[in-house]
């Protein structure tokens, strides 16, 4: 399988690569646009702000590319938050495939959220194997709330998006990479779909 | 619901782990890696790994070594020691380290906080703050590895640099390190109060009480131990269960 994770200069990328080699898969990191166009299936991870990753990705035309991808497509933490319409972060126009807003955790909680927490409600082949109540790592201060594309949620303490599905682009706000056992468990599920 | 951290710290020395027993199932208990992997079977939820080495080579030993944990563990870890600018967390976050903490350079230089936020996120800057009370001085902040003491009270430091960026405190009490009597509980607690972000407990872990000591009684979000773990006084398994038993949300 030609496997290709989007290389933008935006944090865990070589987690992400880690996690797949665990899997004993090799993945190529490319920010070229054939290279990803001719992917099989491609993985876009991220983390750090939404504003600077949006410029990463403009500077080298992936938010043109992105959004007219086929193949099955895996948006990981920020990389899921940018398949958004919108960002409270830096009021920040995303890539637009996934028609939800992403907003700022209002809570007495502490922000970010951060650590193991639980997935619920799962609904999604991505989540073959996996249990609900199952435990995966988060760390963000943004959320994309619960809507008709939500295919796992977690709490807090009100239920937000832990994973979403639209057309070919499946994303997870928690790092897969970081979930022990659950998370290669979810990757491997994305990489046999 | 999110569940409280329980996070073991190695301290590295060229690229090796300085404290800690040979322990079953571990080849070699001196090699980082092995014991990282070990711990995350064990289930703990991050680790810390703290460079104490002082020389040039051994930073460059160091940033290896973060590459060879983020390729054989799959749990999150944040690398701490001798962090001064944007290039050196550059160096070990594209090494695959999640979190970096910082101590001394932050006080040296506050603004360092906030120019590694804007350029990583705040999610993956940790300011350790070392913290001792006498009477006369009330918690005080010190530095360079607790040598020197600073003009800053804890709680108004932990403020600012929450302010400027900080996504974590790591508390360490110096009363408490090393004496197993328990975390500092008033200090974390009224930091964790005042601040915004999560905060980790640190120094004085002597049995399973001071752990929910600090969860409950101190509202911290993390804690963290060292010799405790590394000495076989206490398993991870049997510290979560305990404190599950205690009606404190863990991952098992």
């Amino acid at each position: 399988m030609n496997l290709v994770i989007v290389d933008y200069k935006a944090g865990n990328v070589q987690s992400v690569q880690f996690a797949l080699e665990r899997l004993g898969v090799q993945a190529t990191l490319s920010s070229d646009a054939e290279t990803i166009k001719a992917a099989d299936k491609v993985i876009f991870p991220g983390v750090g702000q939404a504003a600077s990753a949006m410029a990463q990705l403009k500077a080298r035309n992936l938010d043109k590319l992105l959004p007219t991808l086929e193949q099955p497509f895996f948006g990981v933490c920020l990389g899921m938050q940018l398949l958004c319409t919108h960002s409270e972060e830096g009021d920040t126009d995303l890539l637009n495939i996934i028609p939800l807003p992403v907003q700022h955790f209002e809570t007495d909680l502490k922000v970010p959220h951060m650590g193991w927490n639980q997935l619920e409600n799962l609904q999604s082949p991505l989540f073959e194997g996996i249990n609900e109540k199952e435990y995966v790592y988060y760390v963000h201060s943004y959320y994309v709330p619960l809507s008709e594309y939500t295919i796992a949620q977690s709490n807090y303490p009100e239920p937000f998006s832990a994973a979403l599905q639209y057309k070919n682009f499946y994303a997870a706000q928690f790092h897969p990479e970081k979930s022990g056992a659950a998370g290669s468990q979810i990757l491997n599920n994305f990489l046999a779909l | 619901m999110l569940t409280k951290r329980i996070i073991p710290c190695l301290d590295i020395k060229d690229g090796r782990t300085v404290k800690g027993v040979q322990f079953e199932n571990i080849r070699d208990a001196g090699d980082p890696v092995e014991l990282a992997k070990w711990y995350a079977q064990q289930g703990a939820d991050e680790l810390v790994f703290l460079d104490i080495t002082a020389t040039n080579e051994g930073r460059k030993t160091f940033a290896q070594l973060v590459r060879d944990i983020a390729r054989h563990i799959d749990i999150p870890f944040t690398v701490g020691g001798g962090i001064g600018s944007v290039a050196d967390v550059e160096v070990l976050l594209q090494n695959g380290a999640d979190k970096v903490s910082i101590n001394s350079s932050a006080i040296k230089n506050p603004q360092l906080v906030e120019e590694l936020a804007r350029h990583f996120g705040s999610q993956c800057v940790t300011v350790a703050i070392d913290t001792k009370y006498t009477e006369a001085t009330g918690w005080k902040v010190y530095t360079r590895a607790g040598t020197i003491e600073t003009e800053y009270q804890t709680v108004e430091w932990a403020k600012q640099v929450v302010d400027l960026g900080a996504g974590e405190i790591l508390l360490t009490s110096m009363n408490n390190d090393g004496t197993k009597a328990g975390f500092a509980l008033n200090i974390t607690g009224a930091v964790a109060n005042a601040v915004s972000v999560p905060v980790i407990a640190s120094g004085g872990a002597g049995s399973m009480e001071h752990f929910s000591d600090a969860f409950l009684k101190a509202n911290a979000d993390a804690a963290l131990a060292a010799s405790l773990f590394h000495f076989r006084e206490l398993g991870v398994p049997e510290l979560k269960r305990y404190l599950k038993q205690q009606g404190i949300a863990v991952r098992i």
